[in-house]
């Protein structure tokens, strides 16, 4: 299995902080890998680096053999790399179809077009990837007036517009009802799998980490201190050292 | 040498005056989140009433600094009546309302001024016991001058003081950070927020006082100072006192060695060095960027959705009887609807940029003049007609769009709106001052549209077809993909860039569109007065723009043409029937903001679907 993402030696300090300190990790086709850790254990800072939102202080981000460490975002993306966000990003003066139009006519390069209506440009295939996230029906509704879980899967759709190899998902379940949870991460997992997508997440539920990551990658004060299937990690010692006394790793603190 | 020390020393000496008024902007700015325009108003009548107070007290001493500090109290207590009768109740609307509703308090004041003091500049008396000259490496520098060159860095000293020292200052600075989180703390946020402003204008009050001695008090003192304060404000970095007081020394020394060594350009070389400052650091000297803006909550922009059929019969209908009006009304009816159809086109270019591009304009007048000296000067100069004159005029201000535009789309909000103020001045200072080009103050005369053109009628058509051609251009590029993704850059900037978007040449190329559309304006409109003067460029033809924007709706796609029509017309009545009419139009704005928040199509608007029970 060749390597969708690879990250090797990534540092970052913010002043005297070193918020991540030389992690590396492996990510292939089809693969979930969920990335936790307590809070300020470099998570973010992590995250954001690889799709270029924060330049690293060092180490290489590479993806599909290529280079990306410090590229900027949308340059990124074209890449090929899909991205949700803690706090849902989406245009809320945009129907839900609008939003998944504007990324398609970007990923198209037709944003420059003067002679076409943009609520017609590209709306079967937003209509098709918003079948696949269940939000066909709410298509020409108001995005920024969209219960939250909803919102949820309208960034999904988005971050799917441009046939991505690589999913970054920030906390995608943050916010949402523990039944939802389970609906929108059964749906990426499927995604993943059908379309040979590698997706990267970090996560607080316990639940949704261990239901559906094929791999965790856990970090502390910007190390990586573990990484393998779920269980291997749940049952290793400073992992539990880390959440002694939280329950959260076996799901009781909900 | 010794020249080039004494206008230093000049230059700190005014440096105090722009930095107290600068630190009072910025205080009640970092607080309230309110622009407030009519800190230069608070200046001027500083200096008004501080004229009064000491020409009635006995001269002397205490006559003198008792009249400077009085008059700088009851400029406090004018503020807080602003704060306490129109602020409070607008706390909540969008942020471009509250700007218009407080440059509606500057016309008010500056009738006001008018009324109570009469349009002739007034002279104060020199400061007793500061009459005299010092000798400073044998040139004479006034004394006054060198005890305001103190005054500056007492108060910032002073200032510091209040902030670090006193559980006020510390509340003041907690709310600067976060305002809900000190609400919820349990501070009364109301006495803050008044005793801020009254702190505020306080130190506009005493900075206009101030310059009594040094220079004559006169009605344009509050739109020159804003200007300046705006500068300061935005190179120093907005909320820092520290940069304010930087940044003061920085442009006033710049005036006072300009003012000697490039008298014509002085403005365009504080011009240079802002824009370098922000090149360097976009956050001005001492700022930070501003963090990420918290989600309003329940403040959604509305969709654009397809026009309503309805709509576009209204539009056919009144389109239909435009074209005939001439067959109907008089000749001055279709000068003013000629007036309307170019300024509708006006405001719909500034609507572009405030609307889907999301980037306010205090200073779109610049592109309407630029386009308007475009074309006269091609007639002037080159000889060259209306055709040409026409094609120049949108080229002049996009090509200044793209220069301005440049700098401005690196800032956000107020940051970006003052920034381009400050172009916009820079462009009129020069119409003004090169006489040889522009006719300063004589303006261009006999610019004559082609012969045809040159009846009521033959020009009436032409404006409206022309204008109704560019507005509707822009309703069309609002709806093409460019206009949406200007729109989602608008809407989510994080979101936009992860989806390839380039959020900042979008904006680039949004602002330039803009001033593109305003120049078109301006083209027709030197045609259409046949003479080109500097007050095309000035802040209150600014104004004017944003106020038919605003009044419209900026979140409607009829808004700048409803809010052109209402107000040139509203602007026409009111000249006709009083000379006081700046003060009724403010007046009439403050009651609008405070009844209609969102403008009067956007009432219309969701009056509309409150009706049909639509989507909204």
């Amino acid at each position: 299995m060749s390597a969708v993402l690879a990250v090797d030696g990534l540092r970052k300090s913010f002043g005297g902080v070193h918020a991540v300190q030389g992690v590396q990790f492996a990510l292939g086709a089809g693969e979930m890998l969920a990335l936790i850790g307590p809070n300020g254990a470099g998570k973010s800072t992590c995250f954001n680096m690889l799709n270029g939102q924060i330049r690293p202080d060092g180490g290489t981000v590479m993806l599909d053999g290529r280079d990306i460490t410090g590229m900027k975002p949308r340059d990124v993306w074209r890449l090929g790399v899909g991205r949700t966000f803690q706090i849902t990003a989406t245009f809320a003066s945009f129907t839900v179809a609008e939003n998944v139009q504007l990324a398609l006519s970007s990923y198209h390069r037709r944003l420059t077009t003067l002679w076409r209506r943009a609520s017609s440009l590209d709306r079967d295939e937003a209509l098709a990837l918003l079948r696949q996230v269940g939000m066909a029906d709410q298509a020409d509704r108001q995005t920024g007036i969209l219960a939250y879980g909803d919102l949820k899967r309208v960034e999904l759709a988005i971050a799917l517009a441009n046939r991505p190899r690589l999913l970054l998902m920030d906390e995608p379940t943050a916010g949402m009802a523990p039944q939802e949870r389970v609906g929108l991460m059964a749906l990426t997992a499927r995604l993943a799998r059908e379309q040979g997508i590698a997706v990267l997440f970090t996560e607080h539920d316990m639940d949704v980490v261990f239901g559906h990551a094929d791999r965790v990658m856990v970090l502390e004060r910007g190390r990586k201190i573990a990484e393998g299937t779920p269980e291997a990690v749940r049952s290793d010692e400073r992992v539990q050292a880390i959440y002694l006394g939280s329950g959260a790793m076996y799901g009781e603190g909900h | 040498m010794d020249i080039v020390v004494v206008q230093f020393l000049t230059g700190l000496a005014s440096a105090s005056s722009l930095f107290l008024v600068a630190s009072g902007l910025s205080i009640i700015f970092g607080v309230s989140r309110i622009v407030n325009f009519a800190h230069g108003s608070f200046y001027m009548l500083g200096a008004y009433l501080a004229w009064t107070l000491v020409e009635r007290l006995p001269y002397g001493p205490l006559g003198f600094w008792g009249g400077i500090v009085g008059a700088a109290a009851i400029v406090a207590l004018l503020g807080l009546v602003m704060e306490f009768v129109l602020l409070r109740r607008i706390y909540r609307a969008p942020e471009l309302f509250q700007l218009l509703a407080t440059f509606g308090v500057v016309l008010i004041v500056q009738d006001a001024t008018l009324w109570l003091w009469g349009p002739q500049d007034l002279l104060g008396p020199r400061a007793p016991g500061l009459r005299g000259a010092v000798t400073i490496l044998g040139q004479r520098f006034p004394q006054y001058d060198l005890l305001l060159i103190f005054i500056g860095p007492v108060v910032l000293a002073l200032l510091w003081l209040l902030f670090t020292r006193t559980r006020w200052g510390t509340l003041v600075r907690a709310a600067t950070q976060d305002r809900e989180m000190v609400g919820a703390l349990g501070v009364d946020q109301k006495l803050l927020f008044t005793t801020v402003f009254m702190l505020g204008s306080f130190l506009a009050g005493l900075g206009g006082a101030l310059q009594l001695p040094r220079e004559s008090v006169n009605l344009q003192m509050d739109l020159t100072i804003i200007t300046d304060a705006f500068v300061v404000v935005v190179v120093g970095g907005m909320g820092s006192l520290g940069g304010a007081f930087l940044a003061a020394l920085l442009i006033g020394v710049l005036h006072a060695f300009g003012i000697v060594v490039f008298p014509k350009i002085t403005l365009v070389l504080i011009f240079l060095v802002m824009a370098v400052v922000l090149v360097l650091r976009p956050y001005g000297l001492m700022g930070r960027k501003p963090g990420p803006v918290a989600a309003t909550v329940g403040l959604v922009t509305p969709l654009i959705g397809p026009t309503p059929r309805a709509l576009v019969w209204l539009g056919l209908v009144a389109g239909a009887l435009l074209v005939l009006a001439p067959l109907f009304v008089g000749d001055y009816t279709l000068t003013i609807l000629s007036e309307m159809a170019i300024l509708a086109l006006f405001a719909a270019s500034l609507h572009f940029m405030m609307g889907p591009g999301g980037m306010a304009s205090f200073g779109h007048a610049a592109y309407f003049g630029l386009g308007a000296y475009a074309a006269a000067l091609l007639m002037r100069q080159l000889g060259l007609g209306m055709p040409l004159g026409l094609i120049a005029a949108p080229l002049a201000g996009a090509a200044f769009g793209l220069l301005f535009g440049w700098f401005c789309v690196r800032l956000s909000g107020v940051y970006l709106a003052m920034l381009t103020l400050a172009f916009a001045q820079i462009c009129w200072s020069v119409a003004f001052q090169w006489v040889e080009l522009t006719g300063g103050d004589n303006g261009l005369l006999n610019i004559l549209p082609s012969g045809w053109a040159q009846t009521r009628q033959g020009f009436y058509w032409l404006a409206l077809v022309l204008s109704i051609a560019g507005i509707l251009l822009l309703r069309w590029l609002i709806r093409t993909p460019f206009g949406h993704a200007l729109r989602a850059a608008r809407d989510n900037p994080l979101r936009a860039e992860a989806v390839g978007m380039a959020v900042g040449r979008l904006q680039w190329a949004g602002f330039a569109v803009a001033a593109s559309f305003a120049g078109f304006a301006g083209g027709l409109y030197a045609y259409f007065k046949g003479s080109v003067f500097p007050t095309f460029i000035s802040i209150p033809r600014s104004v004017d723009a944003l106020l038919m924007v605003l009044l419209g709706g900026v979140d409607t796609l009829a808004g700048p043409i409803v809010g052109a029509v209402v107000y040139t017309g509203l602007h026409e009545q009111l000249m006709s029937l009083t000379d006081y009419w700046r003060a009724i139009l403010g007046l009439i704005i403050v009651v609008l903001v405070v009844a209609f928040p969102q403008g009067l199509a956007g009432q219309a608007r969701d009056w509309w679907l409150a009706r049909n029970g639509g989507r909204a």
